[in-house]
């Protein structure tokens, strides 16, 4: 393989793998947060033990996202060091912004959370999770607003001589409605993943009658949760779909495998297409709902993915501009199902949990399995949205070809992507061993502070 | 602001950064070699992490951010300083990754066995990133291969960056070693109690001399292969003599029992010596060892003026915010670290 393509698979391993961990970050925080208040408030050693227990998972995730996070920020100047010049004077800043503003925040006052009870005065250690949360979804602002930029470039001229994109509105670039609504999907989609990991987790322990007090409300609180955010997904998704349909129409039309300028449009359901990939073969298709999805009515015309690559080769010279479409079609559809199959879970589970009939649901027991879903929707989504960019790194400005470091041989890049692989697989081991102990061990293993004290209920179900 | 004065606070500002993120995470990297060496039984070991668990992860946020200003205010600085010292940066990452991990991780699991893999891995991945910055910054002060085009070229065109593992590289990487395994034997003798504290003293006695053997074999070999006599002078001026002196100074600390002095002195060193290497690049960022015209400086190498003037505004605002609440964490968490398991936690 030729170094393009290593730093593509590099970078598209590394990223996925940091995703995994991220979402559960964003979403779970806020959910020990709520707990730990709710005892500040109540005084009932139950949020308590909520708030231990599921802090306990969240402190063994965080981890992870943490470490491979500092890949992240070197990895563009390490494997993308065309993109670095072109893009720095913009990208940069604000990913500056958010090492000042979200890393440190959220990094110091995890130690103050981890380190403080007892020692710092309770509300003090109160506020250290709170600022933990809102640290870790700034970094996710942040990060979305620079992505947001690569797929809408906004606030920026093309300096000639300099040969690169440089900033002349910073607030257009903190505005770009594109970073924002990245921001709503992905806090979303990280409070239902915290939401579907709960539900998981305490169906397992009500079915075996544990502590089934502390898991009902655990439970209670996170289909509530589970549901208004996987209906705030799809509102998220919707208008995320109608700008893309603005700013990126190739990107629209390759995830609809919408060949052919129609109007108006029918959403393809099912789609097989030739082998060349170009052609369609069947399609089982839902009339005029296409449409609908691009501009909110019926009847519009919605462009095909053969009059855009005509309309980009007079505007950007010949190529290729269709991104591969097996992918970018095949993801949104998984990351749909899931999204309908989130929103029918919580609902029907809400129902049973208000009319206190959950225990006997015999659904209950295939939760657990549906810790998975949302992850598979997370790096299906993020699949979609990177890849149906493609050829292009910053959209209409710089394609990826030209944005690889030039100095890379097949060897350094062979080296660090086997290396990055083995060290990642092994820290996936640790942290899905650790979470399904914890996990299972219920909440009186994490009350305590190490695992010392109470090793046999930890080590109990291995 | 003028452009120029713009370049210089923020070449200013990710200096300040690198010597906090040394100064800060020195001892941090220092108490990671020691680990496994200093603490004997499971508990010893606990109470060494535990000396750093609160702060280690806010510590590294100083090379995040030195990295994240770099990309903000050096788009070509990070670019080829980043791609050209591609695996050396990785094999960095790699340490940072597992030794990260290890801290949350070790305790987690009572399996003696498995305490004891994350604990080597601490101290494994403390050392690959001591050895690799101090490497790459010795490299940095001696120039590399970068061509007309801001690009580092591969000498061999197999691997990029072997040829950073030279002998002044190596010196300076072996210096950073042993001068962080000092402050992290300080720095431990401050926040522990009984036995182990002294161990960590007596400790802190040996690798002085090695510290103090190595900077010195640093300090001439600098005269050899940096540009140090035309750029500073044959006589430096007072901050190198400083930080050479603060050095030296430290073993009287260590002889009267004085690790406040003692860590105080290392860390004067550590902080004078970095500044010392900022003023030999000033204002280069990168040394080009092919052509002196090809070297990177804050002045071709920079961001436009707006975005600079932007980031100093948000630093302005953000970086006393920082350094206050950062500040606070350290006072808050000042008592010294016992081996009764009841107060560990990690």
């Amino acid at each position: 393989m030729d170094p393009i393509t290593l730093s593509r698979w590099q970078f598209g391993l590394t990223t996925v793998y940091h995703f995994l961990f991220v979402p559960l970050t964003l979403g779970l925080g806020w959910f020990v947060a709520y707990m730990q208040t709710r005892y500040y408030q109540t005084r009932d050693e139950t949020f308590l033990k909520m708030a231990k227990f599921w802090g306990k998972l969240f402190l063994i995730n965080f981890a992870i996202g943490v470490v491979t996070g500092i890949v992240q920020e070197f990895q563009f100047g390490m494997n993308w060091s065309e993109y670095s010049r072109y893009v720095g004077d913009i990208f940069g800043a604000p990913l500056a912004v958010e090492a000042l503003l979200a890393f440190f925040m959220e990094s110091t006052f995890l130690g103050v959370w981890i380190f403080g009870e007892g020692r710092v005065p309770e509300k003090v250690h109160l506020a250290s999770i709170w600022l933990v949360a809102l640290g870790s979804n700034f970094s996710a602002l942040w990060i979305l607003l620079a992505n947001g930029w690569m797929q809408h470039p906004v606030g920026y001229v093309i300096n000639e001589a300099k040969g690169r994109a440089e900033l002349v509105d910073f607030f257009a670039l903190i505005a770009n409605p594109k970073g924002w609504m990245f921001f709503w999907h992905t806090i979303s989609s990280g409070l239902a993943t915290a939401a579907f990991l709960i539900i998981g987790v305490s169906a397992y322990h009500i079915i075996r009658k544990q502590n089934v007090d502390l898991f009902k409300r655990s439970f209670q609180m996170a289909v509530v949760v589970g549901l208004v955010t996987s209906l705030s997904l799809f509102l998220a998704g919707h208008t995320m779909g109608q700008y893309m349909y603005e700013t990126q129409p190739m990107k629209f039309a390759s995830v609809e495998a919408h060949w052919e300028t129609s109007a108006p449009a029918d959403f393809s359901i099912i789609t097989i297409g030739d082998l060349s990939g170009k052609r369609e073969v069947w399609s089982w298709r839902l009339p005029r709902v296409l449409s609908f999805l691009a501009c909110n009515n019926f009847d519009c015309e919605v462009r095909g993915v053969n009059d855009i690559q005509a309309e980009y080769e007079a505007l950007y010279g010949p190529g290729d501009y269709i991104p591969l479409m097996v992918v970018t079609y095949w993801t949104f559809r998984f990351m749909m199902t899931i999204g309908f199959f989130m929103i029918a879970a919580s609902a029907y589970f809400l129902y049973l949990s208000l009319n206190d009939k959950l225990e006997k649901s015999k659904w209950l027991r295939w939760m657990p399995a549906m810790i998975s879903l949302p992850y598979i929707a997370n790096m299906s989504g993020w699949i979609l949205t990177e890849m149906g960019r493609q050829p292009w790194i910053v959209q209409g400005l710089l394609k990826v070809e030209d944005a690889v470091s030039p100095n890379l041989t097949t060897l350094d890049l062979w080296i660090s992507l086997i290396g990055y692989t083995v060290v990642y697989g092994a820290l996936a081991v640790a942290m899905v061993k650790l979470m399904t102990k914890y996990a299972k061990a219920g909440p009186d293993a994490a009350m305590h502070e190490s695992v010392d004290v109470v090793p046999a209920l930890v080590g109990a179900d291995d | 602001m003028s452009y120029e004065t713009l370049q210089t606070l923020w070449f200013i500002l990710i200096a300040i950064l690198w010597i906090g993120f040394y100064f800060l995470e020195g001892f941090d990297f220092g108490v990671g070699m020691l680990l496994p060496f200093l603490g004997k039984k499971d508990e010893e070991r606990r109470a060494i992490i535990n000396t750093i668990g609160s702060v280690w992860d806010g510590n590294e946020v100083w090379l995040l951010t030195a990295g994240g200003a770099t990309f903000a205010a050096f788009p070509h600085w990070y670019a080829t300083m980043f791609s050209g010292f591609y695996l050396p940066l990785f094999l960095l990452l790699v340490g940072l990754i597992i030794r990260g991990i290890s801290f949350e991780y070790r305790s987690k699991d009572p399996n003696p066995a498995w305490r004891n893999r994350f604990d080597w891995m601490i101290a494994v991945g403390s050392f690959l990133a001591a050895l690799l910055l101090g490497t790459a910054f010795a490299n940095l002060a001696k120039g590399v291969p970068i061509d007309a085009n801001m690009n580092y070229v591969s000498p061999n065109g197999f691997v990029t960056t072997l040829g950073l593992l030279n002998p002044y590289g190596l010196i300076g990487g072996l210096t950073t070693v042993t001068v962080f395994l000092l402050h992290g034997a300080n720095f431990l003798t401050l926040k522990l109690e009984g036995e182990l504290r002294e161990r960590a003293r007596a400790i802190s006695k040996k690798l002085y001399l090695a510290a103090a053997a190595l900077t010195t074999l640093l300090l001439i070999a600098t005269y050899i292969y940096t540009d140090i006599r035309t750029k500073l002078g044959v006589n430096p001026g007072i901050i190198p003599i400083a930080s050479y002196a603060a050095l030296l100074l430290t073993i009287s600390f260590i002889n009267r029992k004085m690790e406040g002095w003692a860590f105080i002195s290392v860390a004067a060193h550590i902080v004078l010596t970095q500044i010392t290497f900022f003023t030999l690049m000033f204002p280069r960022v990168m040394v080009s060892s092919l052509n002196p015209d090809w070297s990177l400086t804050i002045y071709n190498a920079s961001s436009s003026q707006y975005t600079l003037t932007v980031m100093s505004i948000v630093a302005l605002i953000f970086v006393p915010i920082v350094l206050a609440y950062q500040g606070w964490t350290y006072y808050m968490f000042r008592k010294r670290i016992s081996t009764d398991k009841k107060t560990l936690i990690y």
